[in-house]
């Protein structure tokens, strides 16, 4: 069973036919090419997955994508503007808040939907912000770090 | 890892929705936030033939508070609950409880009522349901041979009945649901005047489901006297298990009730049991412990 679905994703319209068992994220990577959503424990524990759905954070592996036909979704290829990387984009790599890698798209959507929603969380907020994604490399001091490094430059910025 | 197949519907109102799952029987499976489901389907734990997502039904998105208390609808989302005013005003433990809710983005998605629906012994939801005496209210599509469907039924078809919690959680990932329902809404009573909450949990890591936790309410009477204490325990027993320890606080001040004594009371009726993660010894030791912090801290605020 399939369905045409259409999804605005990154701002761009996209129209696409997938099997109704389709995972978002699998639609994401599989369907429109959109590798940069990673795809870890496929049960909603480790964050990797985590798109912005109409702005907010989800776990794409626990969204079917006929679920979303019609809403707009942005993911880690959608963070970096016209004139290059996001605040939270250039936080992460200015204090060396990744190592592999494969956990950073999530934390990146994350952590760009906490700030848009509190511009200066505290230490405890900015961890219960990212109490859903799990790094393995880090040890998430460098990740925290980050998450008020781009509260910094997105005020500066502002 | 995918799902197994299924036929998927989309029903854009609520009746579609009971005609759909009316046709689907016990084939079919309501799809909300899909924060249980999903990975249920993921791991072919489940693999429903028919999946009736409600996603479409903005209807049910709503959040409904008055003076007897707050009605949750299908579609509202944790996160939604989480941060109404009204909500948190009128029921302060839905906000506390929805706080110990997985992580904040699982809460984007998944609904309070699909959390009462899955009836997980270790969720919190279904305690605050069961200590407050709320109830769940479950439609479907009516038909001529149904022997409820007389007189009263409503023009467009539709049947209703209000399950109180004290039924509606049957055993482990078990409710009262019948094929052909869907639970549309939860009511959660407000509570008493001078009434203080708590809810307590231990989980090995932030956002896990707990090892064991507590809700407890306690309501001073008007001498100020603990005229009522109740605690529901979860991921102790194979459904959230209500006990009321009025008798053991012995209708005195909250500084002069024994709190361990009462606390040693909502031990006694809990029956855990050992997993990967404790032991059930271990749980029923968290229990007394959890719940005389709970149980005094709800006094606390009464």
């Amino acid at each position: 069973m399939e369905r045409e679905i259409t999804l605005v994703v990154n701002g761009v319209t996209r129209q696409v036919t997938v099997p109704v068992r389709r995972l978002l994220s699998d639609c994401l990577r599989h369907d429109l090419g959109l590798t940069g959503t990673h795809v870890g424990c496929e049960h909603g524990v480790c964050g990797c997955c985590t798109v912005l759905l109409d702005g907010d954070p989800v776990r794409s592996c626990l969204t079917f994508a006929v679920s979303v036909d019609g809403h707009s979704l942005t993911t880690v290829e959608g963070l970096a503007g016209p004139d290059g990387l996001s605040p939270v984009q250039r936080a992460f790599a200015e204090c060396h808040g990744l190592q592999c890698g494969f956990c950073t798209p999530g934390f990146l959507c994350t952590a760009t939907a906490l700030l848009r929603d509190n511009p200066t969380p505290t230490e405890d907020e900015v961890l219960e912000g990212v109490s859903g994604n799990l790094c393995r490399c880090t040890g998430y001091q460098n990740i925290v770090k980050a998450v008020h490094r781009a509260a910094e430059i997105m005020a500066e910025e502002s | 890892m995918k799902p197994a197949p299924f036929e998927y519907h989309a029903p854009r109102d609520l009746g579609q929705a009971l005609a759909d799952l009316a046709g689907a029987g016990e084939h079919g499976k309501v799809l909300a936030g899909g924060q249980s489901l999903i990975p249920l389907l993921n791991m072919r734990l489940a693999a429903p033939e028919h999946l009736i997502d409600i996603n479409g039904l903005a209807e049910l998105a709503t959040i409904d508070v008055d003076e007897h208390g707050v009605t949750v609808g299908a579609l509202a989302r944790h996160a939604q609950v989480e941060r109404s005013p009204e909500a948190a005003d009128a029921q302060p433990l839905l906000r506390l409880a929805l706080r110990l809710v997985a992580h904040p983005v699982i809460r984007n998605r998944g609904t309070v009522v699909g959390s009462l629906v899955h009836a997980d012994p270790a969720a919190e939801l279904p305690a605050v349901l069961a200590l407050l005496d709320g109830s769940v209210r479950l439609a479907r599509r009516g038909s001529p041979e149904d022997p409820l469907t007389g007189p009263g039924t409503p023009a467009n078809g539709t049947r209703w009945r209000d399950v109180p919690a004290s039924e509606f959680f049957v055993g482990p990932l078990e409710s009262a649901i019948q094929p052909g329902e869907l639970a549309v809404s939860a009511y959660f009573p407000n509570l008493p005047e001078r009434s203080g909450v708590s809810f307590r949990e231990v989980a090995r890591r932030h956002g896990d489901y707990a090892l064991a936790g507590v809700a407890a309410v306690v309501t001073l009477d008007d001498d100020l006297l603990v005229g009522s204490a109740r605690a529901a325990c979860i991921g102790v027993g194979p459904v959230p298990l209500v006990v009321d320890v009025t008798e053991q606080c012995g209708h005195r001040p909250p500084s002069a009730v024994d709190w361990a004594a009462a606390a040693r009371a909502v031990q006694a009726g809990t029956e855990p049991e050992a997993d990967i993660h404790a032991t059930a010894e271990y749980r029923r030791h968290l229990v007394a412990v959890i719940a005389e912090q709970a149980l005094r801290e709800a006094a606390g605020g009464a």
